[in-house]
């Protein structure tokens, strides 16, 4: 029985070592969008790796190591949130009525506020990067590392292939691959649109 | 008749064409390869979707040396 309970125990167990390459660009993209500062929201993922080291003795394994850590990350921003409103002292509402009768009913008003519907777009983009980062999680660490730098920060064959020692065919196999499996894992959800 | 280029190819010059990579050349034999094959139609079709969403996803990323700062954060917080 002891032996089936170590068992148990070692899968419940965190690997806090590969957290930054795992995950840090997905909470990344979670957070800037929530915060909008670029240093602020390193602060805060570091903030989150630190308190996850502090707690993970709570860890129970219902969740994914990623999850839990979000749920943290949730806690950090919402934090950040509150000692931002602090500063600030109360925070301001603003909610224009139309209190006086005489003032009318402008059809002008009542139009679709522009600015909503990017704010909707913002979050499905979000969604979607979001959906794309953790599509990357399934495949070899190093090719979705490969990937990122060139598709995401576009950075140029040559710098990639000497850094990681690789000739450039090497390289295209490795972005033919990702881009396979990530066109597949992406499929139900988001090829259809 | 698949004008001597590999199916192979085709995908690799279409994979190059996504980073606007691929020679003037190349996206000739690819284009007629592409009249010819069925199978690299499809794939074609679908990198090039892929692209779109990736452009549009446009998904940030912290930079290694950024990365590297993190890790050697959580590193000593480890060892204590």
């Amino acid at each position: 029985m002891k032996d089936l309970d170590a068992i148990a125990m070692s899968s419940k167990l965190l690997q806090p070592e590969l957290w930054v390459d795992r995950y840090s660009d997905y909470l990344y993209n979670y957070t800037i969008v929530r915060v909008n500062d670029h240093d602020l929201a390193q602060d805060i993922i570091s903030d989150t790796f630190l308190a996850g080291l502090k707690s993970k003795d709570n860890f129970k394994g219902e969740s994914t190591e990623r999850t839990w850590l979000i749920a943290i990350l949730k806690r950090k921003i919402i934090d950040y949130y509150r000692k931002s409103n602090s500063k600030k002292g109360k925070a301001e509402v603003r909610i224009q009525f139309n209190e006086d009768e005489n003032e009318g009913d402008w059809l002008e008003e009542r139009v679709m506020d522009q600015s909503d519907k990017t704010a909707q777009e913002v979050m499905e983009n979000e969604e979607l990067g979001l959906a794309i980062l953790s599509c990357l999680d399934s495949i070899n660490e190093k090719h979705a590392t490969i990937f990122k730098m060139k598709t995401m920060d576009e950075i140029d064959t040559e710098t990639i292939c000497n850094e990681f020692n690789i000739t450039p065919s090497n390289l295209w196999v490795i972005i033919h691959r990702a881009r396979t499996a990530l066109a597949e894992c992406l499929e139900s959800n988001w090829f259809k649109k | 008749m698949k004008i001597n280029l590999p199916c192979t190819d085709a995908n690799t010059i279409c994979d190059k064409a996504q980073y606007e990579e691929a020679s003037f050349w190349e996206k000739i034999k690819l284009h007629l390869h592409l009249f010819l094959c069925r199978a690299c139609r499809k794939y074609t079709s679908q990198n090039q979707k892929l692209t779109e969403i990736l452009n549009k996803a446009q998904v940030k990323t912290i930079s290694q040396a950024e990365k590297l700062k993190l890790k050697e954060r959580l590193q000593s917080e480890l060892n204590k």
